[in-house]
């Protein structure tokens, strides 16, 4: 599941929680606020974790439930931070077809995560995109701004030890 | 105010509604029963299902009859070739995702989505959701979900937000993800659910049941070693002849009690009967904090979904609430001391299983603070559908059993103990007995009418000598954040509030029988089922609950006074907030 807890702890800062504080109370009672506070939160925070989103759900007095049923829905929505190495696996068509999808799973099994969310001690988060524009060498896996073309699957294991 | 009406033809039958009726609706007012599914009236409208599609002359598409308003001069047609090759078709993609084990599902027969297979004329299955896992949630004490069985239809949803406004379910991810589930998808255990199990009696199929305890109390009753007592609620004799098929609102109290005799209990007792220590204790101390001044307004405690919201939502109300147990745990203590004592029965021999409207109940017996030498006054809690499948199961021909009579020791209620059932029907029942104690029997009146009936929020003032008591009666957890804010703001003054988790109090509990929406949505269930207690109040010997010659008896002999060292010993208890949300 794309959308799951996050397993890095929160580290929000008071000053961060107060900016969030100040958006919540301009846009409460106002009909549709959800999104426009969660967009917010996000640009503050960078990603939407559990307690941002207890903060949101008590400042606008909404259910919870809500506030994470608008998170989930909306890709551009993330409730993990990024990694120091952010891993991005193309789908597109082109590499889908040149068996990317085999290339994420070598990187899911590698790493023990699945797409959306970051290794427990924060060093590689991992998405799965659509096309970089590489279809040449297809398939494609960017690490951070490294590109890595024409990949099998038995190459992803040593492409990731070598990042610190 | 005069309403303006507005003139439409519904396949070709000239119709004349309010204006802002729903073409479904109005198809109604015409004889005509479009199917829905998602449609759950003021609850749930939101066009989602797309069952209840009609055409509409001039509009380009088919149209959700549910959400779609008349309007003057308006052509309908709800029975086109292409309407009903367009239900089809819906219906055969939502079973395309739909976990069809119908032969082992507790809803087989009173499926909404089984009925509108065969209404619809299913007679084949083209997409069939083959190799669809079980999805089972069953961590919390009264519910379990299964996913797979569910239709997305967001009734549960919206009755948890709408009604309740607890919303700890909603929608949680997009497109072929989507799925019904709690915040960060928890468990149910692990929220603020109050267990009021209105989502289930909202769910057309089987995702959605409570937690089946049946196989214990069989267990129970098969163990030679058990001493096994039951106590159906004041509202489960207005609502169990449902489970049968007899007409909403019959009440059934005589053959219950045959029933549950045949099915084995040893002793066959009434929680009425505890419902009048209620009032005594309750009574009590009402009287006690309005004239020493305490803690004011006195909030009642018989509703385990409403204590669990309070510890939850408004922790600074606590001191608020009465301190007495609710009927169900004034029952089980009683049986586990007082009965026990004068049969000379170990209470860890007696197994005591109650009959509730309720699933808030199956979280109600566990908790720890009830326990008193080892035992919890309650070991099994029944709903009301769960004993429907007992008597089934023993094969008891339920409409043709004679009328049987409670066990004497603790079988014996009053009327006001039956009202316990509707909303409204505690404060009837403690007024009763205050004002008569207050005007010290100068003032007898039975009838409390101002709290009766099934609005939401019902408020009365009575004068006493020296004092008018102003009472308020609310059901349903969104009217109570309603008065409670009201109260905390001091916009709202009052003595004493009844507060019922469940809309309509406990004859719609989440723990009684399912009727589909189609009957839901256009017959008033929760006045039948009332209007039945109410008229068996009204026929009763005794009607206030001091009357009650065992409650007079067992004072006594046994617990000396009301709101006494040995009456709050066992039958009052204590609350603990509670933490809304359980981040690590």
């Amino acid at each position: 599941m794309p959308n799951c807890k996050t397993v890095v702890p929160y580290n929000g800062t008071p000053e961060q929680e107060e900016r969030l504080r100040q958006v919540i109370a301009e846009h409460k009672g106002q009909p549709g606020s959800t999104m426009p506070v969660l967009q917010a939160a996000q640009e503050i925070f960078g990603y939407l974790p559990e307690e941002v989103q207890i903060m949101i759900a008590e400042g606008l007095d909404i259910p919870l439930s809500e506030v994470y049923g608008v998170a989930s829905f909306y890709a551009q929505f993330s409730m993990n931070p990024k990694g120091r190495h952010q891993i991005s696996v193309c789908l597109g068509t082109a590499c889908y077809v040149k068996g990317a999808a085999d290339i994420l799973s070598a990187v899911e099994k590698k790493l023990g995560i699945r797409p959306g969310s970051i290794t427990p001690d924060g060093k590689f988060s991992l998405d799965a995109c659509r096309c970089v524009g590489a279809c040449g060498l297809a398939p494609v896996m960017m690490v951070g701004s490294d590109v890595y073309g024409r990949l099998t699957p038995d190459q992803v294991g040593p492409i990731l030890d070598k990042y610190e | 105010m005069e309403q303006k009406m507005v003139n439409l033809k519904i396949d070709n039958i000239p119709v004349s509604v309010p204006a802002g009726t729903s073409v479904l609706e109005a198809a109604r007012n015409a004889g005509i029963r479009i199917p829905s599914l998602c449609f759950l009236k003021d609850i749930n409208e939101i066009g989602a299902c797309r069952i209840c599609v009609v055409e509409v002359k001039g509009a380009k598409s088919l149209v959700a009859s549910c959400v779609y308003p008349v309007s003057e001069g308006m052509e309908v047609f709800t029975n086109t070739e292409k309407v009903r090759h367009s239900r089809q078709l819906t219906l055969e993609l939502i079973l395309s995702n739909h976990r069809m084990d119908c032969l082992t599902c507790s809803r087989s027969g009173r499926c909404e989505l089984q009925d509108l297979a065969r209404d619809l004329g299913i007679d084949a299955v083209r997409y069939a959701a083959d190799n669809l896992p079980p999805q089972i949630e069953d961590s919390a004490p009264h519910l379990v979900r299964d996913n797979s069985k569910c239709v997305l239809c967001r009734r549960c949803t919206a009755v948890c937000r709408k009604s309740q406004e607890v919303g700890v379910i909603g929608c949680n991810d997009r497109g072929f993800a989507t799925h019904v589930g709690c915040a960060f998808d928890r468990d149910l255990n692990e929220v603020d659910c109050v267990s009021c199990g209105q989502c289930i009696v909202a769910c057309p199929t089987g995702a959605l049941q409570e937690k089946d305890d049946t196989a214990k109390v069989w267990a129970a009753l098969n163990d030679p070693t058990k001493h096994v007592v039951v106590g159906p609620a004041p509202s489960i004799r207005v609502t169990l002849g449902e489970c049968f098929g007899m007409p909403i609102g019959t009440n059934v109290e005589g053959k219950m009690v045959t029933a549950l005799r045949r099915l084995g209990f040893d002793k066959v007792f009434d929680v009425d009967n505890a419902a009048d220590f209620t009032i005594m204790e309750e009574g009590t101390e009402f009287l006690h904090r309005l004239q020493e001044g305490g803690t004011l307004p006195l909030i009642t405690s018989c509703s385990p979904g409403w204590i669990r919201f309070c510890e939850q939502h408004y922790p600074e109300m606590i001191p608020n609430l009465s301190t007495c147990k609710s009927p169900q745990q004034m029952f089980g203590s009683l049986v586990k001391t007082y009965y026990a004592e004068k049969m000379g029965i170990n209470p860890l021999d007696i197994v005591v299983v109650s009959v509730m409207p309720c699933t808030a109940k199956k979280y109600e017996v566990r908790r720890e603070e009830m326990r008193q030498h080892g035992w919890l006054p309650v070991d099994i809690s029944l709903t009301t559908r769960e004993l429907g499948r007992m008597i089934t199961r023993a094969g008891l021909l339920f409409q043709n059993l004679p009328d049987g009579q409670f066990d004497e020791m603790l079988g014996v209620s009053t009327g006001a103990a039956t009202i316990f059932g509707a909303s409204g029907g505690v404060m009837e029942a403690a007024l009763r007995t205050v004002v008569e104690i207050v005007t010290k029997g100068e003032m007898k009146p039975l009838d409390f009418t101002e709290v009766r009936g099934m609005a939401g929020i019902k408020e009365a003032s009575y004068d006493l000598p020296g004092k008018t008591v102003r009472v308020c009666a609310v059901s349903g957890l969104a009217n109570a954040k309603k008065v409670l804010d009201g109260v905390k703001s001091g916009q709202m003054q009052y003595d004493f509030i009844e507060i019922m988790a469940c809309p309509g109090g406990c004859i719609n509990g989440g723990g009684q029988p399912i009727q589909h929406a189609d009957v839901r949505n256009w017959t008033d269930i929760r006045s039948l089922r009332a209007k039945a207690l109410y008229t068996q109040d009204a026929g009763m010997t005794y009607r206030r609950s001091h009357e009650n010659p065992v409650l007079q008896q067992v004072y006594k002999e046994y617990l000396g006074e009301p709101g006494g060292h040995r009456a709050h010993e066992l039958l009052h208890t204590t609350y603990i907030p509670q933490k809304r949300y359980r981040t690590e």
